[in-house]
């Protein structure tokens, strides 16, 4: 799958959960999940359990640590495919 | 050990738990407070109060259990579990004086968040709300 296609998911995944939609318009890999898109952090685990169903792999609970920026989900997604 | 206590304690007794389930009771006491207010003259049971109810039962005793068959009880001492979100609907009336049944079962627990769906029930088998609750531990 094409690392575009993986970032095009991810942003569609996150979306119910951003809270700045007004970010979304300039989305791209650097942008922060929690400090841009202002995505609940409690909301994390929610996230991550739906890049699960949607991708259909498993994302281990230390690599969720890792993920800060929609570019960090994607590369982890990307790795997993 | 759950740290909510009087005026605002929901849970009276825990008849079933275990590593997917809860079942709680409550009985609403006719002198709460917010009675007076909701209703005069017509006393029902707030929908929020109904969902601290669910709550407290579903995802802070649950959640406080879960804990500590995973890490321990010392670990329980050092979390707090907060109310994150829910989806509830509701479809009956509580009155003073009634007793609430919670049966709630774990949809997934995982890096300290749990989320439940629940059914809260009178004794007659009325259902009066149901939907899911979720929360999360956080260090005190």
């Amino acid at each position: 799958m094409e690392q575009s296609e993986v970032m095009e998911r991810v942003v569609k995944i996150l979306t119910p959960w951003v809270k700045d939609e007004g970010a979304l318009a300039n989305v791209g890999m650097e942008t922060n999940i929690l400090e841009d898109l202002k995505v609940n952090s409690a909301r994390l685990v929610d996230v991550v359990i739906a890049f699960e169903d949607d991708f259909d792999i498993e994302i281990a609970d230390e690599d969720v640590d890792k993920v800060n920026t929609v570019g960090d989900a994607v590369t982890l997604i990307s790795a997993k495919l | 050990m759950v740290p909510q206590q009087e005026p605002f304690r929901f849970i009276d007794e825990i008849l079933e738990l275990d590593d997917e389930h809860i079942v709680a009771t409550y009985t609403f006491r006719e002198d709460h407070d917010f009675y007076r207010g909701h209703f005069p003259g017509n006393p029902i049971t707030p929908g929020v109060i109904l969902t601290e109810t669910a709550a407290q039962a579903v995802v802070v005793a649950f959640g406080i259990a879960l804990v500590a068959r995973e890490s321990g009880r010392n670990e329980v001492e050092k979390l707090l579990t907060i109310f994150t979100d829910c989806e509830v609907d509701f479809s009956g009336t509580v009155k003073p004086g009634d007793r609430v049944t919670t049966t709630g079962k774990k949809k997934f627990w995982r890096r300290k968040k749990l989320r439940a769906e629940f059914e809260m029930k009178l004794d007659d088998g009325t259902v009066v709300c149901s939907g899911e609750v979720s929360g999360m531990g956080v260090p005190r």
